[in-house]
Parts: C-alpha cells; structure tokens; sequence
C-alpha cells in the first residue's frame, strides 16, 4: 500500500477508528506542566502547538505559535508504565481449610493501541521484549500488555537539546516495528499528515481511515523534515569503543567526580524506557492474607544489591558506575544491544543535569590522553 | 503462646504520630486481636506493667527527667521502635539547638525558674540503642500497620529507604524541580509519604528526614543554580528533621 496523506480530521477518525475497534488508545497530552501519555479520545487531547524546552535537569512546555500535533519531544513518562507497570500484583495467597491458596490475579484482556510512539520508543520496546518476552522466562503481565499491541508511530520532525538517538540508531526516522507511522508535513499554512503501514493490520486500518495517496512532493518533504531533524540533533554519543572503555575502566576517577554530584536518587533509572529492576515483596495483612507485588526498583538504591542486609555496591561511584556500564556495555552481553536507546530522558529528568553523554566524552578524553 | 504486650510512650512531640494508631481504623481492631495494648494513655487509661514487648516511642528528649525516663523504658523494653521525626531527628523543637533556650523561657513563661529544660532537643538513639526508626512528620499509617506486622510475624518490615523521587516516578508526576524549578527535597528525603506535596505542586519539604546516602550538598548547590538564598536553603533543612545529620551538616555551612 502507497503512503497516504490525510488531514488532522482523519488522524481524529483514525483515534475513533482504534476505540471502536476494541482498543485502549493512549497517546500523549499535556498534564501538571509536561507531555506525558494517558488516554486519548481525540486530537484535540493532544499536545496542540506545543513544544518544549529541555536541558540537563530542565524542562519547561513551550507554546509552538502552531498548531502542531507531534511538535513536542518525548516527556517525563514512557510506554513503560503500561507494559511494565510501577506496581503490579502478582499473586493473591490465603488460607483456607489448613491449606494455603494461591492465585494469579487476571491480566489485561483489552489490547492496547500506543499514538504517537517515537522511533527511540519503539526501540526501547523491542529492548524490553528481549527483557521480558525472549530472555527464558516470559512475563505474564508484560506479554499480556505486549499481545495485539497496535503501535502508531511518529517521525520526529523536531528534537531536543537532550535527544541523541541519532548517536544510539534508533531515530529520528521509525523504521520498523510499527504498524503505522505519521509524519506531519506542514504545508502552506495546511498541515497534513503522511501515513505509512508496516504491517497488514496497519494497512486495513488506514484503509478504514481513508486518505488520498501522497504526492512524491509530500514524501520528499517527509523525508527531508526528518532528515534535518537528525541533522540539527544537538547531543551525541560516540559509542565506538565504548564497551571496552566502560568495562578496562572500573576505577577512574571520573565515577568518584560524578558521584559528587549524584544524589542516588533514582530518577534516570525510573525515567529510562529500557530499565527494568524491580523489587518483589509480600503485603501481608494481619488476618493471614498476603499480596505478592512487584514494584519498580533502582540500581541505585542501597537494598538493591544488598546480600545479606549489607549493601554489595555501597558507594555512590560504584552504583553510578553499575548503572551505566550495564546500559552501555554488559547489556550487549546480556541482550545482545546496547541498553541506551538516546532518547535523553535521563539527562532532562536527572534533578542535577547529570549527562551520560558528558560522563562518556570525559572518560574518552582523559582516557585517550 | 501469650499474646505480646504493646506500650507506646510520649516525650515532647505533638501527638500526631501516636494518634496514627488509632487513625488505623480499618485495621485497628486487628491490631488489637493481635498484639495487647498495655500502655496507651492516648487510648486508654488501664495501664498493664512492664516489661513490653514492643514499645512505640513518639518525642524528642528535652528535659532532664525525660532523659532518665528513656533509659526506664528501654530496659523494660525487648524491641523499642521511634515514630516520627521529633523521636528520629529531635524534631522542629531541634530549632532549640542553634539558640539559648533560657532566652526562650524568659520570654515565653511568667516564672522561667519553674522551667527545667535541656539546652537541646535530641532523637531518641542519641539516648539509647533503637531497633527501628520510623520516619515522618507525621508516620504513615501505613508504614505503621506495616511495622506492626513485621513484628508480629518475625520479618523485616517493608519499609524502603530510597528517596521520594521514586514515589513520584510511580505516581507519575512530572518532577516539579525539572519542569518548573520548584525547590524541591525530593531527591534526599525518605520516602514514605508517597509523594503528595509535589503532586499538588508544592516542592517536598523533607518530613520524613534523609534518604540512605542522601547527597544533601550537590541538591544544595543545584539549589543555588535555581535562585535560592542561602537563608531560605536553611531554613528548608532546618524543619522537621533540622537536627538529622546530613541535614544539620548542610545547614550549618550555609548558614
């Protein structure tokens, strides 16, 4: 099927089309002061004509003077949160009759179609598959999640300050994994929106939509919007190498410097798209009942690798360093990619501004010297 | 096996804290199936002796007879549990500690002689050995009942110790520092209260004192970047837990 374009109307009728089709759409809105994603109905829950303003440990929305739907770059919160959600109950166990019972509670049954997922984002996905889905163990909740997924992608035609996913592969461009990818073509004051199908189900659904097939002017238009979107990216990674610095490095002293600065607070590791620690505990009642819950955890935190009740990784450096050395470099081990897909969030959302991409430039350069 | 016995002690403090007990409610009359409440003034006035299996202590030390009272308590005591801040960091009676607390008396007592008092306000570990700290200003109800259930089944409680940015990532709020340069303690505060100040925009304000390796002078330096005087950075550490050691050690070089 030939790419399609269609105004702001049919990206309205294609959200309607979703939920009528039995899916919980979720896209990106605004809320307390940032983008983040919840449920969606229409366009105009969207991020209309906004942008924003990102630096390390700043961020602030932006009125665009547009009226933009996808002018905005990725926000505090990630898809994570629905495949792999903060909390999530595992098991239900009582007693009864002498015996102790079991049970899983149910998980979702509802598919869930994801609007406006950047090409970092769907990166991050296909990481946390290989996490959850293809690592030897599957997870129910994840997979659950996962099943019938609808992924509605979107060509970044702007970036931030703090973006790199050009260093990391993964954009600014989708290139697979999506069903369907938007690319929003303004064109004499008309904004239109490019739409592509990468898989059957993608294309019956803009089939359903309609639209008029695109002229070889939009798709060029398309592909240069994009194209200078990766040109003018601010931030880089250099990752040649990088593997072998982090892991002949363990004591340089460029992990005591930016232990000076980091508060072990955790925000990179809840912030990540690909991070997936998490802690389990009982919650027991005083009548005898007990609820196995999962909840979100951080490398950085002193229980987490504590053996014993003795934290393993009790300085600052060290935790900075586990994080770090297991995104860029033992994740190749573990996962086969890096753990890093350059979307900068841990660099917006670090309260102090700690770059990950500065801590790298610093440790080649004093490393090479 | 007899059922354990429960006291629950005041020393300077407001109440709050002993008073999430019986705010428990739901879970009140379960908590009182399970464990005997022997001393709780606040609740009742049978008093059953000593010794206590699980004594609650709620206050700073602040005068010199609470001071041999303490010691009293922890003997009859086989595990002795702080709730809140005044019992964990001294308080925001601690203020008490960066002045002359007789200047205090004279302005505040018709008689002052009648007044005898400590120059300081001090946590309860500065006294005697603590088994377990329980923070806030004022406690959870729900780390409480957690506590509680800990102790009766032999477990550790489940009481996380990382900072309050971690309740606000799994409540998804936007960081309030990040997005609008809001001063916030989130980051080297305890967490515990879920996060609610900064949900309804408000920076955290620390009640529940220090997190584990709180790096309390990089936040204190990112705070200056935002525009923060010196006195209002001491006055944000100096609150509820101001006598808590990584707190007090900042205030005191900016101060």
């Amino acid at each position: 099927m030939d790419p399609q374009t269609v105004d702001r109307h049919g990206l309205d009728r294609l959200i309607t089309h979703l939920a009528e089709s039995g899916f919980e759409v979720i896209g990106p809105t605004v809320r307390d002061g940032a983008v983040i994603y919840d449920h969606i109905s229409s366009t105009s829950d969207l991020p209309v004509g906004q942008g924003d303003a990102q630096e390390g440990g700043q961020y602030r929305l932006v009125n665009r003077g547009d009226s933009a739907l996808f002018g905005y770059n990725l926000g505090p919160t990630s898809w994570k949160q629905y495949l792999f959600p903060p909390k999530t109950e595992l098991l239900h166990i009582r007693r009864s009759n002498g015996d102790l019972v079991i049970e899983e509670p149910p998980t979702r049954t509802r598919p869930m179609a994801f609007f406006g997922i950047r090409g970092c984002e769907l990166a991050a996905i296909s990481i946390q598959d290989k996490v959850f889905l293809d690592s030897g163990y599957v997870d129910r909740t994840y997979a659950s999640g996962r099943k019938d997924l609808l992924l509605v992608a979107v060509n970044c035609t702007t970036s931030a300050a703090t973006c790199f996913c050009t260093s990391m592969g993964t954009g600014p461009k989708c290139e697979s994994g999506y069903d369907i990818v938007i690319t929003e073509l303004v064109d004499d004051g008309e904004t239109r929106y490019l739409v592509a199908a990468d898989t059957e189900r993608g294309e019956s659904i803009i089939t359903a939509v309609g639209g008029s097939p695109a002229k070889d002017e939009q798709l060029a238009n398309a592909e240069s919007a994009v194209q200078s979107t990766a040109a003018d990216m601010i931030r880089s990674m250099d990752t040649d190498g990088i593997y072998d610095l982090l892991i002949e490095n363990p004591d340089h002293p460029r992990w005591e410097q930016v232990a000076e600065r980091c508060l072990t607070c955790g925000n990179c590791t809840q912030a990540c798209p690909t991070c997936f620690c998490s802690d389990v505990a009982d919650r027991v009642t005083l009548d005898g009942t007990a609820i196995r819950e999962r909840r979100w955890d951080s490398c950085f935190g002193l229980d987490f690798s504590a053996l014993n009740r003795e934290p393993v990784r009790e300085s600052t450096s060290s935790r900075y360093r586990q994080w770090m050395t297991h995104k860029l470099a033992t994740w190749h081990d573990q996962f086969g990619s890096s753990g890093c897909v350059g979307c900068g969030r841990c660099i917006t959302w670090c309260p102090v501004g700690i770059d990950i991409t500065e801590e790298i430039v610093a440790m080649k350069e004093t490393v090479s010297t | 096996m007899s059922r354990r016995k429960l006291a629950v002690w005041k020393f300077a403090s407001c109440d709050g804290c002993q008073l999430t007990l019986l705010d428990c409610e739901d879970e009140l009359l379960s908590i009182a199936g399970a464990i005997d409440i022997a001393y709780f003034p606040e609740a009742s006035t049978t008093e059953v002796e000593g010794p206590y299996d699980l004594s609650l202590v709620e206050g700073s030390i602040t005068t010199p007879h609470d001071a041999e009272r303490i010691q009293t308590i922890r003997e009859q005591s086989t595990t002795l549990v702080t709730i809140g801040a005044c019992a964990t960091a001294g308080g925001i009676q601690a203020l008490r500690n960066w002045a002359d607390v007789r200047e205090f008396t004279s302005i505040v007592y018709a008689e002052p002689s009648f007044i005898s008092t400590l120059d300081t306000s001090t946590a309860i570990s500065e006294h005697v050995d603590v088994d377990f700290e329980l923070r806030g200003c004022p406690i959870s109800k729900a780390q409480l009942v957690e506590l509680i259930n800990a102790y009766l089944n032999d477990r550790r409680p489940y009481i996380p110790a990382h900072s309050v940015c971690m309740e606000c990532k799994a409540r998804g709020t936007p960081c309030i520092m990040v997005r609008d340069g809001v001063p916030c303690l989130g980051p080297v505060t305890h967490a515990g209260c879920g996060a609610i100040c900064p949900a309804y925009d408000r920076g955290c304000y620390g009640c529940f004192g220090p997190s584990e390796s709180a790096n309390v002078e990089a936040l204190a330096q990112w705070w200056k970047g935002l525009g923060v005087e010196d006195l209002d950075l001491v006055r944000a550490l100096r609150t509820f837990n101001a006598y808590a050691p990584e707190f007090k050690e900042v205030s005191d070089r900016y101060a």
